[in-house]
Parts: structure tokens; C-alpha cells; sequence
């Protein structure tokens, strides 16, 4: 086939490697800068299916390096744009545009239709979703991250190996670690990591070389140095994924910023973490009082008209008698556009409690 | 002894720098960056990974490499 020749002439993929590449079936999700690079390349190779996920349009901003769309795909959905250009590109292949959001929902039923899937999305929430369900349909997953001039490349769930949770287990807290949209990155950094994600989707179809799993491969594009840190699987955060299996579905889909969802924090989560201001949102004659924490008492019946004393520098930790109120100020705090507020689950006595059992473990260590 | 400390994504920019040789003079990673935290007050906000001669490591680790690198997640796609 004249279309795919410079890979069959290859020894180490030849007529029976190619017709591999167009038996497989690849899921990308997000079609922006990663995702772009590495349908481009897939589809050239002549991957059978490829399936790509994106709810959102194609904005001017885009172009400085999503390499599939032009002035005329502006407005249209990126799935269903990358689809149109991917089509002309090469008319032999299936490619299957799902212009919605990947959720909790549909993951599972999409992602076991592929054999591969490759993370192109630019938020935490997302990440985290890719890899929980790669890890329940046993997907291999093809990951790639940038920050500004820096990007990170891994194989994650291939034959067993590690996961994403295993390099970091712990989701990046709000707004902690920005996006491409907040903070920029350079143009062809996306198309420098895209194109080492197909690489690797290429290397696993094929069964050729060595591919990224078990390690991290770090590029810096400003000093040209690459690293690659070899990550161990952890037992425990892929127990933890598949255990949740039963109820994943159940679960609510991610927003598609970097702030996590939840407003709770639990006082344990917490405890240790300096910079905290500690609300106390109960009428000032309840009981117990909180004696040893550093405490700003403002009733919630008063909150609106005394946000004053709110320290704009610091994480609030809201708290009351049951953990009722304290939702709903943090609720009534976001409304006024207080950000970095958060509610205790736990009442007064429970927080006073943990705190006579952390010193209690303290003075026993000694 | 001296440590050489690598710093990636948004960890250079709290330390001003990618790169830098400390005197540390304990065992552990968790004494390391108790000092670390003293000097870049910022990076307690931050989550990152800690690798050891290019192996991620656990926090009790005893240092015995010659290099240590910060890895943040990189959320950017």
C-alpha cells in the first residue's frame, strides 16, 4: 500500500506491523495541544479507530499550537473539527468524534471499546479520571503534562505496571499547579510531548523498543535536558482505584477547572497545615468553645456583613456545632467571591477531640 | 555533605532556580526538606515527588545519592 510504504519498508514493522497499527483502536482524549500532535501522527500511521473525546470549541487562542484547526474551524466543537481535518488526512481509517465530556458516566463503557488510551487533557480532574479508569478496564494509558517550557511523558497500566496515582498519589489541591490558559506555554512545546505520546502508542502497538512505563521522562525545551525518573508501582493506590470500582459510575463528573470539588476537609486532613484562619460560624453563646486552636468567631447570622474580619491571605477553615452551618457559609463566602474557603466536617466537640488525641499521641511518643 | 537538588515546573520558580548544591548534614528526605521548607517557605503549598538518582522515593528515605530532583504534576495539555 503506497499510502503506508516508509513503514513497511522498515524491517521492524513491515506489511505485519502495519496491519497491526490498523487492527488497533485508540481513544485521545481532549483534542487540544497534546491531543492534536498526537491524532495527527495517528492517524498518518494509519491506526484503524481513533476515537476522540472534547466538549469544547475551537477558540482563536488555540492556533498558536493546536496544529489540526485553521480560522475556519473556529467556533466548531474540537472533536468534531479534528474529526473533518483527520478525515482528509487519511480516508482509509475510522475516527469517531465524541464532542461531550468524558464523566465518571461514560468513561467506562468508552473506554472499553479501545485498546489504547492517551491522556491529552490539560486539568487535574480529568487526569485522575483517565487513569481510575484506565486501571477498571485495564487500558494501557499514554500520559503527557506541560507546564511553560516543561513536559512530562509516561506509560501508565501497561502490563501491570504503575499508575498515575502511583507517581502522585495525592490530586494537587486548588489552585496549586495552573494551566496552559493561565500561565501560557510555548507553542511547540504541546507538539514536542504530543508527538513522543504517539511515539509511545506506536512502540506498544508495535511491540518495539523500550516504552515509558514504570518511568517518568522529563523534557525541558528552554535547556534541552531530558530525565527519566523510574517510578514503582504502588500496590495500594491500584487497590484503592479497583475497589472503588463498583461505585465509580456513581460518582460526580469533574468540573473542567483545577478546583477540586469538594468543599470539605476533615480536621485530620488539616491539623498539621499552618496558615489556616479557623471560623467558628456558631452564635457566641454555644458550647464547647475551641480553646486551642486560634479562632475568629462570626456567627452565620452576621457573616454577610462582617467579612472584614476574613483574612484574604489565608485558607479558611470553617466550623460549627454539626457542620450544617459551615457549609453553608462557605457556600454564602463563595457567593461574595471569597475564595479558599472550606467547612469542617466535623462539629466543635469532635474538633477538640482530635486535638486532645493528637497531643495525647504526642505525649506518648515521648 | 553536599546534595545536588534538580527543581522542575513551578518548583524553579519558588526557588528562583532549576538547579543547586546544599550542605545537608542529616540522613533522611523528610529532614531535607524540613530545611528546604525553611528556606523556600512556598514549596509547603506545592505537591511534588522526590526522586533519588532518577528513582522516586519515599518521604522516611535515607539520602545516600548524589542527586536529588523536585517533580511537580504538570496539569497543562
Amino acid at each position: 500500500m503506497e499510502r503506508y510504504n516508509r513503514h513497511i519498508i522498515l524491517s521492524e514493522i513491515g506489511q505485519e506491523g502495519q496491519d497491526k497499527l490498523n487492527q488497533a483502536k485508540v481513544l485521545v482524549v481532549g483534542a487540544g495541544g497534546l491531543g492534536c500532535p498526537v491524532l495527527q501522527y495517528l492517524t498518518g500511521a494509519g491506526i484503524g479507530t481513533i476515537g476522540v473525546i472534547d466538549f469544547d470549541i475551537v477558540s482563536k487562542s488555540n492556533l498558536q499550537r493546536q496544529v489540526l484547526f485553521g480560522t475556519s474551524s473556529l467556533d466548531k466543537n474540537k472533536a468534531i473539527a479534528a474529526k473533518e481535518r483527520l478525515e482528509d488526512l487519511n480516508d482509509s481509517i475510522l475516527i469517531k468524534a465524541y464532542p461531550e465530556k468524558l464523566t465518571h458516566q461514560n468513561s467506562i463503557s468508552l473506554f472499553s471499546k479501545y485498546d489504547i488510551i492517551v491522556d491529552g487533557t490539560d486539568n487535574f480532574e480529568t487526569r485522575y479520571l483517565i487513569n481510575d479508569a484506565s486501571i477498571i478496564t485495564k487500558k494501557p494509558l499514554v500520559f503527557g503534562g506541560i507546564y511553560k517550557f516543561e513536559g512530562q511523558v509516561s506509560v501508565f497500566n501497561y502490563n501491570d505496571g504503575p499508575s498515575y496515582r502511583c507517581l502522585f498519589p495525592n490530586p494537587p489541591k486548588a489552585g496549586s499547579a495552573p494551566n496552559c490558559s493561565e500561565v501560557g506555554v510555548l507553542g511547540v512545546l504541546p507538539g514536542i510531548i504530543g508527538s513522543m505520546q504517539a511515539n509511545e502508542v506506536l512502540k506498544l502497538i508495535l511491540n518495539l523498543g523500550q516504552n515509558l512505563s514504570g518511568k517518568l521522562l522529563c523534557y525541558n525545551a528552554l535547556t534541552l535536558q531530558f530525565s527519566i525518573i523510574k517510578i514503582n508501582k504502588s500496590d495500594k493506590e491500584i487497590k484503592k482505584v479497583v475497589e472503588s470500582s463498583s461505585t465509580f459510575q456513581n460518582r460526580n463528573q469533574p468540573n473542567n477547572t483545577c478546583e477540586p470539588m469538594s468543599i470539605f476537609v476533615s480536621i485530620d486532613e488539616i491539623y498539621q497545615e499552618d496558615n489556616i484562619q479557623y471560623i467558628d460560624v456558631r452564635e457566641a453563646h454555644e458550647l464547647p468553645k475551641v480553646e486551642e486552636l486560634e479562632i475568629t468567631s462570626i456567627p452565620l447570622s452576621v457573616l454577610q456583613t462582617n467579612t472584614t474580619q476574613i483574612d484574604p491571605t489565608k485558607k479558611k477553615v470553617i466550623f460549627c456545632q454539626a457542620g450544617i452551618r459551615s457549609k453553608h457559609a462557605v457556600l454564602l463566602l463563595q457567593q461574595l467571591n471569597i475564595n479558599n474557603c472550606f467547612s469542617l466536617i466535623e462539629g466543635a466537640s469532635q474538633i477538640n477531640n482530635h486535638i486532645v488525641n493528637k497531643q495525647n499521641e504526642i505525649t506518648n511518643e515521648r | 555533605m553536599n546534595i545536588s537538588i534538580k527543581y522542575f515546573g513551578l518548583i524553579a520558580e519558588i526557588t528562583h532556580c532549576d538547579h543547586e548544591t546544599i550542605d545537608f548534614s542529616e540522613s533522611s528526605l523528610d529532614e531535607l526538606l524540613a530545611q528546604l521548607y525553611v528556606k523556600y517557605p512556598r514549596l509547603k503549598e506545592k505537591e511534588f515527588q522526590v526522586a533519588q538518582d532518577q528513582e522516586l522515593i519515599l518521604k522516611e528515605t535515607v539520602l545516600t545519592g548524589k542527586e536529588i530532583a523536585l517533580l511537580p504534576p504538570f496539569a497543562g495539555g
